[in-house]
């Protein structure tokens, strides 16, 4: 009796995943576990049939239902002309544009996709980046911010780390009183410059402390 | 030759190529049409709707964080809208809908027995499912979603999925036991 009642939650639990095992969307460990209780209960085995003709039906009931017509592509694509570029953030900043297709140039696309996650966390922090620009030189005209990078007053290059974040970024730019004032270069470099009226020694210092932040530093250099 | 993978097709997107816009609707529309259409039974709203939710995914492109896996996100977009669209029907709409259904529950199965046709049957008895219990079967056996899959698409916690599948299943074993065939479960 107790062992029944051991047995019926772990039963009930098996028997709930008896859809996801017959349309072969288990983990591993879950597919093994359903295989190794059908294959020791009948029942189970029987009631698994039942789900696989649901699973049948199921789906020739959908595939029954037909395509849309091409009215929704069409529809679709005039919305698409109207609207013009999709990303805001493209539309609003060019720069970003420019940080798109350096990303997609960026590694082999095997590469790139292995790479996902970290190439989405470098757009958004380039996009950050590209913010902190366009707010920085609010007043300089935006013809001159979409053709090609700011190079007045660069002190140093640098490339950040495609794992760091735009929230990481925007701490170690402030702690290091450093600003982005140009970029992305063909390499994912951005220009930097220190606030304030620095010697060329105490550029070369900061820039010292700023290379041993591996997190959020992948390459560091004085420029000019 | 590799295909492009969705998630490539989203970054190209995102920075405003209408080719790889047209490759993912096609990859892709037909089966958001049939989950949409399974939720809001009219083809024309459907075919509205699909155009919606690519359009927001060109619109969107460039936020899509890969946390899921892109059909998953198609997917839990179209419920959305299909949601909102059900919400805009009329009630009187609704009611007339309503009844449509309990008179098919009543009637055609039984005739479809008479014909000894036990899939027809059970393709029927599945288009008599309310619009929740038809939602979890199409996406766990014709659109393949995992139990976490399921669990973001419709916004509850995984044991919910679990729950409500059985459930869907067990009311499924219902309109069939009314239709004449008894299956030995629940």
């Amino acid at each position: 009796m107790n062992a029944v009642s051991r047995e019926a939650p772990e039963r009930q639990e098996i028997e709930a995943l008896l859809p996801w095992h017959a349309a072969g969307t288990l983990s591993r460990r879950d597919r093994e576990r359903v295989e190794r209780a059908i294959a020791s209960d009948s029942e189970l085995a029987r009631r698994l049939t039942l789900v696989r003709e649901e699973l049948q039906e199921t789906i020739h009931l959908n595939e029954s239902l037909g395509v849309p017509s091409s009215r929704a592509m069409e529809k679709l694509f005039a919305a698409i002309e109207a609207e013009g570029a999709p990303a805001p953030v493209r539309r609003s900043f060019d720069l970003v544009g420019r940080v798109s297709e350096f990303l997609s140039g960026f590694a082999p696309r095997t590469i790139a996709y292995a790479a996902a996650a970290a190439t989405v966390a470098f757009f958004l922090q380039s996009a950050m980046l590209t913010a902190i620009l366009m707010k920085d030189h609010s007043e300089t005209p935006t013809t001159e911010l979409a053709g090609a990078h700011i190079t007045t007053n660069v002190h140093a290059v640098i490339r950040f780390s495609p794992l760091a974040t735009s929230s990481e970024i925007n701490s170690f730019l402030n702690a290091h009183g450093a600003e982005v004032i140009g970029g992305p270069g063909r390499n994912g470099s951005f220009d930097i410059r220190f606030t304030g009226d620095l010697s060329p020694n105490e550029i070369v210092r900061n820039v010292q402390r700023m290379q041993s932040e591996t997190k959020v530093v992948e390459f560091i250099a004085t420029k000019g | 030759m590799q295909a492009t993978s969705d998630e490539e097709l989203i970054g190209r997107i995102a920075s405003g190529d209408r080719l790889a816009m047209q490759v993912l609707f096609a990859r892709h529309h037909v089966r958001v049409f049939r989950f949409v259409l399974r939720l809001v039974r009219d083809e024309s709203v459907a075919e509205d709707l699909i155009s919606e939710v690519f359009l927001d995914v060109w619109r969107q492109a460039g936020r899509f964080e890969g946390r899921s896996a892109v059909p998953t996100w198609l997917l839990a977009i179209a419920r959305f809208k299909a949601l909102t669209a059900l919400r805009r029907k009329p009630d009187e709409e609704l009611d007339e809908e309503a009844a449509a259904q309990i008179e098919d529950q009543s009637d055609d199965p039984e005739a479809s027995l008479a014909k000894k046709d036990k899939s027809a049957v059970l393709r029927k008895c599945l288009e008599g499912l309310s619009a929740e219990h038809r939602e979890i079967i199409d996406l766990v056996y014709y659109h393949e979603k995992s139990v976490e899959e399921v669990a973001e698409i419709v916004g509850i916690p995984e044991n919910t999925v679990k729950t409500r599948m059985f459930y869907a299943r067990k009311r499924l074993a219902e309109l069939l036991k009314a239709a004449g065939i008894e299956r030995g479960w629940p």
